[in-house]
């Protein structure tokens, strides 16, 4: 009652319009990060690519725990190792009315690599493709030129647009070099303002605001599940406290990210729901595993992580539970492997190591260190959930059984530099499964470094495993889910058995809403209006 | 007319100097590509993307290539936006100067009657109490106050939005939040967390200003004449005591313009600040060094103005400059 009158008032003194109860079938959603563009080819990072999975489909969907199903292909197989047919789903609209066929696929495809000063583009999920042959209007080819198992998860990361926002010379043909036929696509400032955001999602474009807000509404004609909201206004608010502040305060509905600080007062409040899931993000401790003496190594002329019984050592100092508890308040899953529980690949043996400072202390002696040696652990300190005193903990576990750990944290812009140009001899940081697969993680952290086919890129610690490369290096070869599984998880026990990276947890996303609505985890950490259902 | 000139001169110097500074001080922090590509990018993509943004140039060359575009009145394009990096701060100009001179409008209605009280009782409880508070206004960090005000308005008692700017109605082509009713309420806490330093400022310039008036022989004249006490406080002290208010102001309020940077962070106030924040955190090295340039031309520009007015008010100053 006193609500009521006090809404009452402000609305007759024309002040509070937008905090007053919200319409049944409005959505508003605070966000932590802003899209930098609408554009669904011109920035593959994950706030961009949960805005256009809005408006834009893509032949294959990521499910919550990103397994593939059905979107605008109603089916895909592989004829053979080189060759994927995909069927087209028949009856599909865009929003401006005109059909879905097979040339919109080819014409987002050939528009990937025509984007102008991508900050980060999609060609690395489209250069898997050797040739297209559209068989008929619902039905296309792809052809690899070798065995190529990722195509179909590649392609659920390409939004399709509208061909019709292109101008064309001639009949439309896919060349890997550059396709024929189009004198010009739409460019992403088309897109920002709305003129090119033609697409097949459950929502329509309405209006974006740079820096204030991004208005969508209801696709009645969607061809799937449609979505239960007639509007809904997303809100970059990236400041942590005032994002709050806003569900609090009852001016967004949905917010994602909250502090995990917050956490343990937003579960006490009635009027809150929070949901948390397991993310595709491992947090990891990598050690200079090469021969050469490392840099951030005194007390010692070799490098002792050289050793495997010492790598070994320092992931058994480490409480994991503990680290749970104290730092990430329950928000983290010790970790005993670098692919979350229940994504594609991961291996069920592998346990988190238990804590065992007394073991830890003996395989060092075995080792030749019974007095442990220095060492500088390199942390960011605003890029992962509590980042910096993960590292503290680490470093403090470490000391106790006679490792000397300092922790050298920075600004992760400054991190990242430093990492890449082997400034320390340990380092912590996170790796988010994009694919949502093992492959990812094996291909970038812990593979042999070699740049040029992608294996090792964020490998900085001379790592190199041949029993891990081997199996890797025939799962991306292997058509068969089955079988492919089974060579990840190969591939993940090697790394296993010489601890060639030490895995500390997979955070736990959050997200927090009126106790109206409930939300399904993601494990891809996005943000999916229509996946908000007000609760029963 | 020589002076003019000196003074031009001088100016110009600074921003040569400035931009000096600040390209190589930005450009000594970090690897844009790192905060920007997708880890999962291989070493072809990520060389290709360097060399598109230019980075794979000595620093020389690329400070060459922005002089020259300086000079041309373009100061690079965003790595993230991929939009001419003055466009992006003019676009959200507006939202920061409607901000700023609510703030200013604020301290000087709320600063200058306080401000007189407490000059005209110095040793009263109000007097005592005003300057007090005035301390606090100084002293407290504003993005705690920012925090508090959203606390209290708009979690506690529901008062007010706590983030964004609402609905906006447009002048002269721009979307201004000052026109709606909505928009008011939701400029209203971030000006109050903004004017408050300003307020404080303000009110201890009119205090010493009320103080050193008053006791002026022309105050006692117009006492002695007669005069009624508010119209010898409205008129003949008010307007005496303005003058060093509102050349601290002028100065000011490019401050307020410029360093909105936690008010608009912590409110989502969607203007230069929060668009320097987040280009901050991604390295988008353009956009930061376009800010900063436009900040260090707007203070000169306002200094040139200054120092005219001053020459043209005072004789004193032209004379010495030219001997």
């Amino acid at each position: 009652m006193r609500k009521q009158l006090i809404g009452t008032t402000a609305l007759m003194l024309g002040l509070l319009a937008s905090a007053g109860a919200a319409n049944a079938a409005d959505l508003r959603i605070g966000l932590s990060a802003e899209p930098s563009a609408l554009d669904p080819h011109y920035h593959n990072l994950v706030p961009n690519n949960a805005m256009f999975t809005h408006v834009f489909d893509a032949l294959i969907e990521q499910d919550e725990n990103q397994r593939l199903s059905p979107g605008l292909a109603a089916s895909w197989k592989a004829i053979d190792d080189t060759t994927w047919e995909f069927k087209l789903r028949p009856g599909v609209k865009f929003h401006d009315g005109s059909a879905f066929t097979a040339k919109d696929v080819v014409f987002s495809l050939c528009r990937v690599p025509k984007v102008p000063n991508s900050p980060s583009a999609f060609t690395i999920y489209t250069k898997g493709i050797e040739d297209l042959e559209v068989k008929d209007d619902l039905t296309i080819l792809f052809k690899t030129k070798t065995p190529y198992p990722l195509l179909p998860t590649d392609l659920s990361t390409i939004g399709i647009v509208s061909a019709a926002t292109g101008k064309f010379t001639g009949p439309l043909v896919f060349k890997k070099a550059g396709c024929e036929g189009v004198e010009s696509y739409p460019s992403t400032e088309d897109f920002n303002s709305g003129k090119a955001m033609n697409g097949t999602g459950p929502f329509k474009f309405k209006e974006f605001v740079k820096g204030d807000r991004i208005v969508l509404t209801k696709n009645p004609d969607y061809w799937g599940t449609k979505a239960p909201w007639d509007t809904v206004t997303f809100k970059p608010i990236l400041a942590d406290g005032p994002r709050v502040a806003a569900l609090l305060a009852g001016d967004v509905d949905f917010i994602e990210n909250p502090p995990s600080q917050d956490l343990p007062r937003l579960r006490q409040d009635k009027n809150v729901r929070i949901v948390d899931g397991l993310s595709n993000r491992v947090i990891y401790i990598a050690v200079d595993s090469g021969p050469a003496p490392s840099p951030g190594i005194k007390g010692t002329d070799k490098n002792p992580l050289a050793d495997p019984k010492v790598r070994k050592a320092l992931s058994l100092a480490i409480d994991r539970k503990a680290i749970d508890q104290r730092i990430m308040n329950t928000q983290a899953e010790p970790a005993g492997q670098i692919i979350s529980t229940g994504l594609f690949g991961n291996n069920p043996d592998l346990k988190p190591d238990a804590f065992d400072a007394k073991k830890a202390k003996e395989l060092l002696t075995e080792a030749g260190y019974p007095n442990g040696f220095e060492i500088t652990i390199g942390s960011p300190n605003d890029r992962y959930m509590n980042d910096e005193k993960v590292a503290q903990a680490v470093a403090q576990y470490w000391t106790r059984i006679g490792v000397k750990t300092s922790v050298d944290a920075t600004t992760a812009s400054v991190f990242f530099s430093n990492r890449g140009k082997k400034v320390y001899s340990a380092f912590l940081a996170g790796w988010g499964a994009g694919t949502g697969e093992a492959s990812s993680p094996l291909k970038s952290l812990v593979a042999c470094r070699k740049p040029d086919i992608g294996y090792g890129t964020t490998n900085y610690t001379n790592y190199c495993n041949p029993k891990v490369d081997a199996a890797l290096t025939e799962a991306l070869a292997t058509i068969d889910d089955a079988k492919r599984e089974k060579l990840l998880q190969q591939s993940l026990a090697a790394v296993a058995e010489d601890t060639g990276i030490i895995p500390i947890h997979f955070e736990k996303t959050p997200w927090a809403m009126k106790k109206t609505l409930t939300y399904t985890p993601r494990v891809d950490q996005q943000t999916m209006a229509m996946e908000i259902k007000p609760a029963k | 007319m020589g002076y003019v000139i000196n003074r031009l001169f001088q100016g110009l110097m600074v921003i040569a100097v400035m931009a000096v500074l600040v390209f190589i001080g930005v450009y000594a922090i970090g690897n844009p590509v790192d905060m920007l590509i997708s880890p999962e990018a291989d070493q072809a993509e990520i060389t290709a993307t360097i060399a598109r943004m230019g980075l794979d140039k000595p620093l020389w060359e690329q400070f060459l290539a922005f002089l020259n575009g300086a000079l041309h009145g373009d100061l690079g394009t965003s790595f993230i936006y991929n939009e001419p990096a003055v466009r992006l701060i003019l676009d959200r100009f507006p939202a920061t100067l409607e901000l700023a001179l609510a703030a200013v409008l604020m301290a000087v209605v709320v600063g200058i009657p306080l401000g007189v009280i407490a000059g005209l009782k110095p040793n009263g409880i109000a007097g005592r109490s005003i300057m007090t508070i005035s301390i606090l206004g100084f002293s407290l960090p504003t993005f705690w106050v920012g925090m508090m005000l959203m606390m209290i308005f708009a979690v506690n008692l529901g008062w007010l939005p706590s983030t964004g700017r609402g609905q906006t109605g447009s002048l002269f082509g721009i979307e201004w939040s000052f026109l709606t009713g909505d928009g008011l309420a939701h400029l209203l806490l971030p000006a109050v967390n903004l004017a408050l330093f300003k307020t404080s400022l303000v009110i201890r310039l009119a205090r010493a200003g009320t103080r050193e008036v008053i006791s002026q022989d022309y105050i006692k004249f117009a006492r002695a004449k007669g005069l009624s006490e508010p119209r010898v406080i409205l008129v003949h002290l008010m307007k005496n005591m303005m003058i060093p208010v509102v050349t601290v102001l002028g100065l000011e309020f490019g401050s307020v313009v410029a360093f909105a940077v936690v008010t608009e962070t912590v409110f989502a106030w969607p203007g230069i600040g929060k668009l320097l924040i987040s280009s901050i955190v991604h390295l988008d090295r353009p956009v930061i060094v376009a800010y900063l340039m436009l900040t260090v031309m707007l203070f000169v520009t306002i200094n040139f103005i200054v120092d005219l007015i001053y020459a043209a008010l005072d004789p004193r100053v032209r004379r010495k400059e030219s001997a």
